[in-house]
């Protein structure tokens, strides 16, 4: 699997052989009777930064969480970075996964939560740690140097030993972001990263998100920061009803929407 | 009393308050109730004849109590040890999505909750004529080595099985609780970063889940200590029974019972003190984790 450069400046040129991170075919996922998507199909190319935005129940949430396969898909097809997500095709029949493939397949992609998700009872340090040493079996000294590079990295390096109840929230989310970054993946998601801050918390969350952008990171991300999609996204997708409405380069479909649907939702938020 | 209107001078700091305060002589009324009574009931300590402190004195650590203390120890211990780990398969049965293995887990809750454990007990005590022989071997078909139950489960081992697989069942409620306790956002941010199952459980889940589980688990664990003497059903010689059995010769009756008295009340004072320091240690993290020192909980605490 394709490492991306790390630390290069500027926006990111994916590299002209890769093939998309991210590849959605026709993906529909019903709760019950509820059909959430109905058809999605989106490409994300290897350094892009996909904003994903619409009204709440719009299925862009759920989207995100079929791409690492929180969600099981009901139908359709979902490939990240080539291999096709939660299942194995082989002649004509497809195979669902093992436990263990899936999370196999999850150290590829990190997440971030709305609602941060730190571990409470482990230190920063350690709920950055955590994955790498059990999970990748690094030696905990290596990992150890390695997080708190990362802490420093999101600006904390001084709140290594603070339990994430003694943080802020834009603290602790920076922590969710190197907690995730710890693993090394080719692909971030961020579902609503920003929601659930306090207004002059925000900033510091996204600065960092900026600065992943410019490093190369390919992201998927879920946000009602309409700056932020405009200032850092490569492509900009209006998600409504379960259904990509509009998508296209951020400056463009904020400021000339197309769809009437479209201009309904910024005419409401922007 | 009348406030002067030059207490509070400008560009000066203001005079502390010092009123008279409310009279409580309910208060002292009730006092002096209680001490009286207690006044009374130290009294009746020292005069009584029933009480016998002599004869406390000359059991209270002879061999045949000192004996039925330990057994009182370990069968604690044991049925506690035993219901926690039987208890978390239990209640890790009843939340799988196996229809099968919660439906087993359900019916075992139902059995063990529903019926007292003193009858329980007693039919550990008559186990060799429930199941006459225990052998290995196919179900249904040829057995290839078989014992005598009565010979295999010595009362020790009665005793403790039928404390154990009752615990497990009050334990599996409390273990389900815990787990049920932690929030679904911490499983999903542990499989995201790609751990197993068994890891999210072990690493993440638990650990947390042990808040909830160590308060009511302590509060078990003590009232196992005087379950424990409900094994004179078998009987066992712990310390109940070991102070029946001296009292059936001496006819003491009383003396007895209140020395079986002070050892429990010795034994669980010291388990409430251990109980504090275990979830002190499981406060970890919290708002009221190890920063924070909070007093002994004597007065209003968590025990029973």
């Amino acid at each position: 699997m394709s490492r991306l450069r790390k630390g290069a400046a500027g926006p990111a040129e994916p590299p002209a052989d890769a093939g998309p991170m991210v590849k959605a075919e026709q993906v529909h996922k019903s709760f019950g009777r509820l059909e959430v998507l109905k058809g999605i199909d989106l490409e994300v190319m290897p350094g892009e930064v996909m904003c994903v935005i619409g009204p709440s129940g719009s299925g862009k949430s759920t989207f995100l969480r079929c791409i690492n396969h929180l969600e099981k898909i009901n139908a359709g097809r979902l490939w990240v970075n080539g291999h096709l997500v939660g299942y194995r095709q082989s002649g004509g029949k497809l195979y669902e996964l093992r436990d263990r493939e899936v999370a196999a397949q999850r150290r590829e992609i990190g997440m971030v939560f709305q609602r941060f998700n730190l571990f409470p009872h482990m230190t920063a340090l350690e709920n950055v740690m955590e994955a790498p040493v059990r999970v990748k079996r690094q030696p905990k000294q290596q990992a150890r140097e390695k997080a708190l590079a990362l802490l420093d990295r999101v600006g904390l390096g001084d709140k290594a030993q603070s339990y994430p109840a003694q943080l802020s929230g834009g603290q602790q989310q920076r922590v969710a972001i190197a907690r995730a970054l710890a693993m090394e993946p080719a692909l971030m998601l961020f579902d609503e990263p920003t929601s659930a801050l306090d207004p002059e918390l925000v900033g510091e969350v996204l600065e960092v998100m900026k600065q992943l952008a410019v490093d190369g990171m390919t992201m998927v991300v879920v946000t009602h920061e309409m700056g932020f999609a405009r200032e850092v996204g490569d492509s900009l997708v209006f998600m409504d009803g379960g259904v990509v409405v509009e998508k296209g380069a951020p400056r463009e479909v904020l400021a000339n929407p197309q769809h009437p649907r479209t201009q309904d939702f910024l005419s409401k938020v922007l | 009393m009348t406030v002067d209107n030059d207490v509070v001078e400008p560009g000066r700091p203001p005079e502390a308050i010092k009123a008279v305060p409310v009279r409580h002589p309910g208060r002292w009324v009730a006092a002096a109730v209680i001490l009286v009574l207690v006044a009374m009931f130290v009294h009746f300590l020292f005069t009584s004849d029933a009480l016998d402190w002599a004869e406390q004195r000359k059991y209270m650590f002879s061999d045949p109590v000192l004996k039925g203390v330990r057994n009182t120890l370990w069968l604690t211990l044991a049925a506690m040890v035993g219901g926690v780990a039987l208890g978390i398969v239990l209640a890790l049965m009843r939340l799988s999505a196996n229809p099968l293995l919660s439906g087993v887990a359900w019916v075992y809750l139902w059995f063990f909750r529903g019926t007292p454990l003193y009858t329980q007990l007693l039919i550990w005590g008559a186990i060799g004529s429930l199941f006459p022989t225990v052998g290995i071997g196919v179900p249904f078909g040829p057995e290839f080595d078989t014992w005598k139950t009565q010979e295999l489960v010595n009362a020790a081992m009665a005793a403790s099985l039928g404390l154990i697989l009752n615990e497990a069942a009050y334990m599996a409620e409390i273990v389900r609780a815990g787990i049920l306790s932690v929030d679904e956002g911490q499983q999903e941010a542990a499989s995201a970063l790609g751990m197993s199952r068994l890891q999210t459980m072990r690493r993440i889940v638990l650990p947390q889940a042990m808040r909830v589980i160590v308060p009511p688990t302590g509060n078990e664990a003590i009232s196992m200590l005087k379950n424990t003497s409900l094994v004179a059903a078998v009987p066992y010689a712990e310390l109940t029974f070991t102070a029946q059995t001296i009292y059936a010769s001496t006819y003491k009756i009383i003396p007895m019972l209140v020395m079986a008295c002070l050892w429990y009340l010795v034994i669980s004072s010291v388990m409430m003190v251990g109980q504090y320091y275990l979830e002190r240690y499981y406060s970890k993290g919290t708002s009221k984790g190890a920063r924070e020192r909070r007093r002994l909980p004597f007065m209003g605490g968590g025990a029973p």
